[in-house]
């Protein structure tokens, strides 16, 4: 379990995420939905302690994350993978070795081990024959699907996803919605996805954050989502001409 | 000023994170060695070709502005050494480094941070300044002084050839020269400034690619700054190590 209360986050004087509060479960995908510029990605990267909160409090289960210096949070981080936008990738490393930097990093396995964990995770993702190749001769569903198998190599308990479809075909990005409800479920782990897709939004939608402007407007999952009556949440999710016709209809 | 002590405040914090103890051993020892190959091996050919011409054309210099006969000609080898020794080799070979290995440093960590990689090592729960920077760091520290010394042989080799070449000196007269009033504490000077240089080149250019902030642009940017502010740092250090070695 995550919980966030109270957080403010400003750059400068512009107040980016004011007063948020919100807690996610284990076993189920959460999703931070929003419009560009809301303070999806802010509210994901404090979570995660990329950045630092200006006021109020992180807790992965009873240990509250923003109190804890760089080498007290090694411990929670170990316990974390991430998803990112662009997938961030080690260009200058293989497929293989990306997946196996955290078992290099933080494990004392033998190389054998260390390669099945790899090749397991690589199958998992569905990558098959591609552990010699670098990032740059990926595709972006690929990269995405690498970047998830590096993120659960170490079997994580929270994982998190920032944009996971950005840049990716309408079935890519629902294979890779469905690789990670999957995981979550497989794993038991708390996940949390940022996005703007509203496929992404009807196909793992466990629980729905909605936020505008840095302030959470609205909690529910897709079923609700769809008979709101938040004003700004339905400009949102009926933004496009095909959602517009559907609800007249 | 408050921005160039905001700026040199967060240099130094940046070296007490390389600095910290390092996760894993192993790991790093690896990354050493890779940046062994990277830094150091690949820039031997550079300083290699640069030195070979420096030197040919210091003892050409030398001989074309001392064709007065009051001077024995022993004397133009004598001047190529010592040029070669207490400025080239390791003051000029570190300008030249600097924008070869300062550069390449940048970019490289400036484009880790633009593309997320550096986020991803900081979720991982890696100390990601000390895994980028530290071993880059022992790589030209451990390295540089045999460029150094590459760079001073093969300095008076291609003074040599281009002095006997041009006729402007005998092979007897020079290889004297060389040997004439040899002080070998100017190696030890010159190699003592060529470990200060390549710490320079090495943090300003990673201060420069850890803190960027933006996209490809100010990547280059970064990549820039860092040749320019080590280039005027190992100048400024050149000086005052010369005045604290030689006075």
């Amino acid at each position: 379990m995550i919980k966030v209360i109270n957080i403010d986050k400003s750059f400068d004087d512009k107040k980016v995420l004011d007063n948020v509060s919100v807690s996610f479960e284990p076993g189920r995908t959460n999703l931070i939905i929003g419009r560009s510029g809301s303070g999806k990605t802010v509210l994901l990267k404090s979570i995660v302690g990329l950045h630092d909160v200006d006021c109020g409090e992180i807790w992965y289960e009873d240990v509250q994350f923003n109190k804890l210096n760089f080498e007290e949070r090694k411990e929670i981080r170990k316990q974390m993978g991430m998803l990112f936008q662009g997938s961030a990738l080690f260009d200058s490393l293989t497929v293989e070795q990306n997946v196996r930097f955290p078992l290099d990093m933080f494990t004392e396995k033998s190389l054998d081990e260390k390669n099945d964990r790899v090749n397991f995770c690589l199958n998992r993702v569905n990558i098959i024959n591609a552990n010699q190749l670098f990032p740059s001769e990926l595709s972006g569903g690929m990269k995405k699907r690498v970047a998830i198998a590096r993120a659960i190599s170490l079997n994580p308990k929270y994982l998190f996803c920032d944009e996971p479809n950005s840049g990716l075909d309408p079935l890519t990005a629902i294979l890779i919605d469905e690789l990670i409800k999957e995981l979550t479920e497989e794993y038991n782990m708390t996940t949390v996805v940022n996005t703007h897709d509203m496929n992404s939004v009807m196909e793992i939608g466990e629980k729905i954050v909605f936020i505008n402007e840095g302030i959470i407007c609205w909690e529910g999952n897709k079923d609700e989502i769809l008979k709101s009556d938040c004003e700004i949440l339905n400009d949102f999710v009926f933004a496009n001409a095909l959602a517009k016709q559907l609800r007249k209809s | 000023m408050i921005k160039f002590l905001s700026q040199l405040g967060r240099y130094f914090l940046l070296l007490k994170k390389v600095f910290s103890r390092p996760e894993k051993t192993s790991v790093y020892y690896k990354q050493t060695m890779h940046e062994l190959v990277s830094l150091g091996l690949n820039s031997i050919g550079i300083v290699m070709v640069i030195s070979f011409f420096m030197g040919a054309v210091i003892t050409l210099q030398t001989a074309y502005n001392t064709e007065n006969p009051i001077y024995p000609t022993y004397l133009i080898g004598l001047g190529t050494r010592d040029s070669i020794l207490l400025e080239f080799s390791s003051t000029i070979v570190a300008l030249i480094l600097a924008g070869k290995v300062g550069s390449n440093i940048a970019s490289e960590i400036g484009t880790m941070r633009v593309t997320e990689q550096i986020d991803a090592l900081e979720i991982m729960g890696v100390n990601s300044a000390s895994y980028l920077i530290l071993p880059k760091m022992i790589a030209t520290l451990v390295f540089n002084p045999f460029l150094t010394i590459i760079s001073i042989n093969v300095g008076i080799i291609g003074g040599w050839l281009a002095g006997t070449t041009a006729g402007v000196i005998t092979s007897e007269d020079y290889i004297y020269g060389i040997q004439y009033a040899f002080i070998p504490y100017y190696i030890v000077y010159s190699l003592i400034k060529t470990v200060f240089f390549a710490f320079i080149i090495t943090s300003v250019s990673a201060f420069h690619g850890y803190y960027v902030d933006g996209g490809s642009l100010e990547v280059g940017r970064a990549s820039t700054k860092a040749v320019v502010h080590s280039s005027v740092l190992i100048l400024l250090f050149n000086v005052i190590l010369t005045q604290l070695l030689l006075s």
